[in-house]
């Protein structure tokens, strides 16, 4: 505990200080559990690893697939952690504290996202490159495919906190927190496959690249306050 | 001061309570009663803006609280009925980051003097999952020794699982607390006597 | 006297006034179709190209706008009831949720029954159908989250924050999916029309489309007298409602 108070500059800005120490408090409480940051990991290494064992061992074929198969294996992944977003602090009552926080809730979401995009997100754009050699991808896509991941995976750790938050507390949250949150992720899932892809076939990946990062952008300005108005309303 | 004006609330399409008013001036304290299911804890709610009203509002110096957000915000502390405490963290880290959460940078120091006060000493390191009821709603009240430039205090059910010992250092906090112009507005089924100023009561399945 | 508009945004005063609307546009509904479909079946030209299989698209066209115009309509009355917090917008946009997703299934099931002689397969993955296919998915989870949640009023409130970003996503998803079709596919066969349509055959397609858009507020509002009761049942009109003879 002792690091916590040597981390944050004596001169933060009072929102800056809200932001960080929600970053903090999750990734804090991330590492109290780190079992399930590996969970979330490991499920998106077996996802990818069970594609060849379904559509047979022909280097071409998985090559060719390796784009796709990595992006919704990073989706599934990314999803699957959604649901302890806000569920548990719903459970325990933080979340009505959260929600009190003298400063924009937009802001406190900010924070949580950022925290699971590092706890659940930059683990998976880490361990990518060595899934991508397991499909024999060439050098420049990995390249790519690290790329585009670490613009891709935060846009999906803010498009996935709207239905976490919508879901709080409803029954069959899990399930549902899917049907609302894989049809919104289709265009990142076709820039960022597309990236790769493009990247593979020896094409420049940058227009790719920039629409993910546009999208990134615009999620950035506007899945906070979707966020913020649907916890409002869960916690009704 | 805080002004409650014929607040009525809902839950699903069943009307919980209809035409409650009061006001709280500095030092004053409300006991919200009534039976299981009378609305107490969305009156409490409410009250700290986390609930909309279907009916009335409530204003904080003249203003609706809706309109001042983050300022009105700024001056309530509330316990809620669940405690609020990260399992995986211990007393102490949840005191100080529920403390600078809200914007009030507290020291180490500070946090051991109030777990001390709650009778958790020994305790400050131990994950909150290990400890019992009582001591959990202990740490959850210690806040309550940290934070006293806010003025508002809305606690739900604040005295349950304690024993009878932290039922009176509860009390002290609390009529200190009156004492130096705060307010609380508080439900609770024990029967704790409180001195303040002006104390006022409201049933709400009257 | 002046007019009051608001009158009507009360469910105690627009359930009357629904049930007399609801037989002129059903009846206006049944008369369109019949036209429309005596047009498209035996007025219209055949296709040179096609053959008889286009005439689906007198179907196919119709219920594909509508299936996207339901949805931007139903995010705007949900717009309405999370902004002004009035009840009767938040029940129209749950009323509108099956019409748009029974449209926009129409659109995907005609599309397969014409994609199967013109393309030799059920299903293509055309940009069009793609993006026809994602709308249903985010009908569906439109009505899931409505129906997950117990209390009306939240779920009024959360379902019209999904409607309103699934509003937001609605062009990114569909110029993602063009633009990831025309990478993958080249140019495919569309069901766009020939740019010198027969004028009988847009004649056709326009009687289909007004029929449709009589037909949905026609089911809309049914609906929302179903709704209207379900939710006031503790209401005293409700009551007396109940007791009055019809």
């Amino acid at each position: 505990m002792s690091k916590l108070c040597g981390w944050m500059p004596e001169d933060a800005g009072e929102m800056m200080q809200t932001l960080r120490y929600v970053v903090f408090r999750d990734v804090l409480l991330a590492m109290r559990r780190r079992a399930d940051v590996a969970t979330t990991l490991f499920f998106f290494v077996i996802v990818a690893s069970l594609f060849p064992l379904g559509v047979g061992p022909e280097p071409k074929l998985l090559r060719a697939m390796a784009p796709g198969i990595l992006w919704v294996a990073a989706l599934l992944a990314s999803m699957l952690s959604l649901g302890r977003l806000f569920a548990e602090d719903y459970a325990d009552g933080s979340l009505e504290q959260l929600v009190l926080v003298p400063e924009p809730l937009a802001l406190v979401v900010i924070g949580k996202v950022v925290a699971h995009w590092l706890v659940s997100g930059l683990p998976l754009v880490l361990i990518s490159p060595v899934i991508a050699l397991q499909f024999d991808l060439p050098r420049d896509a990995i390249v790519t495919l690290l790329l585009a991941l670490l613009l891709g995976t935060p846009l999906l750790s803010l498009i996935g906190a709207i239905g976490a938050a919508l879901t709080v507390g409803v029954r069959g949250g899990g399930v549902l927190i899917s049907l609302l949150v894989l049809p919104l992720y289709v265009p990142v899932l076709i820039f960022g496959a597309g990236a790769v892809d493009a990247s593979a076939m020896g094409m420049d990946a940058s227009g790719h690249l920039s629409i993910l990062g546009a999208l990134l952008l615009l999620g950035m300005v506007l899945a906070p306050w979707a966020t913020a108005a649907a916890l409002r309303i869960s916690l009704e | 001061m805080l002004e409650v004006s014929s607040l009525g609330c809902l839950r699903g399409e069943r009307r919980l309570f209809a035409g409650v008013s009061f006001s709280l001036r500095p030092g004053g304290l409300i006991w919200i009663q009534g039976g299981n299911g009378s609305g107490k804890t969305t009156l409490l709610r409410t009250l700290c803006g986390l609930t909309h009203a279907m009916a009335g509002e409530v204003r904080w110096s003249g203003t609706p609280i809706q309109l001042l957000g983050e300022e009105y915000r700024r001056e309530l502390t509330y316990i809620g009925h669940a405690n609020g405490l990260k399992e995986d963290l211990s007393a102490q880290e949840n005191l100080l980051v529920a403390a600078h959460l809200v914007g009030q940078p507290v020291s180490r120091a500070e946090v051991a003097g109030a777990l001390q006060g709650s009778g958790l000493a020994g305790r400050e390191h131990l994950a909150v999952k290990f400890l019992s009821q009582g001591q959990r709603r202990r740490v959850t009240l210690a806040r309550l020794r940290l934070m006293p430039p806010r003025t508002l205090w809305l606690l739900d059910e604040p005295f349950n699982a304690l024993d009878t010992h932290a039922v009176a250092g509860m009390r002290k906090i609390m009529e200190n607390h009156l004492s130096q112009g705060g307010m609380i507005a508080l439900t609770t089924h024990q029967d704790v006597a409180i001195q303040a100023a002006d104390v006022q009561t409201l049933r709400l399945d009257a | 006297m002046k007019l009051n508009w608001f009158k009507y945004a009360s469910p105690v005063t627009f359930y009357p006034l629904a049930g007399k609307l609801i037989p002129w546009f059903a009846l206006a509904a049944a008369i369109l179709t019949v036209a429309g479909l005596y047009i498209s079946f035996f007025v219209a030209p055949t296709d040179f190209q096609q053959g008889e299989s286009y005439r689906i698209i007198f179907i196919h066209v119709p219920a594909a706008w509508m299936s996207m115009f339901i949805y931007i309509v139903m995010a705007g009355w949900a717009a309405a009831g999370l902004i002004f917090n009035t009840r009767l917008s938040s029940m129209m946009a749950s009323a509108l949720a099956p019409t748009g997703a029974l449209f926009t299934f129409i659109a995907l099931w005609t599309g397969a029954l014409w994609g199967k002689p013109t393309w030799g397969a059920w299903w293509v993955w055309d940009a069009r159908l793609t993006s026809e296919l994602i709308l249903l998915f985010l009908y569906m989870g439109f009505l899931a989250l409505h129906a997950a949640i117990d209390d009306p009023r939240r779920a009024d409130r959360a379902s019209a924050v999904l409607a309103l970003v699934g509003v937001v996503n609605v062009p990114i998803i569909y110029f993602s999916v063009k633009w990831w079709n025309t990478l993958h596919q080249g140019a495919s066969v569309s069901m766009t029309m020939a740019p010198k349509m027969a004028a009988t055959m847009l004649l056709g397609m326009l009687i289909m489309a007004l029929a449709c858009w009589m037909y949905s507020i026609a089911a809309a509002l049914m609906r929302l007298r179903c709704i209207i009761l379900e939710r006031e049942q503790q209401a005293e009109w409700v009551a007396n409602l109940a007791k009055e003879p019809t």
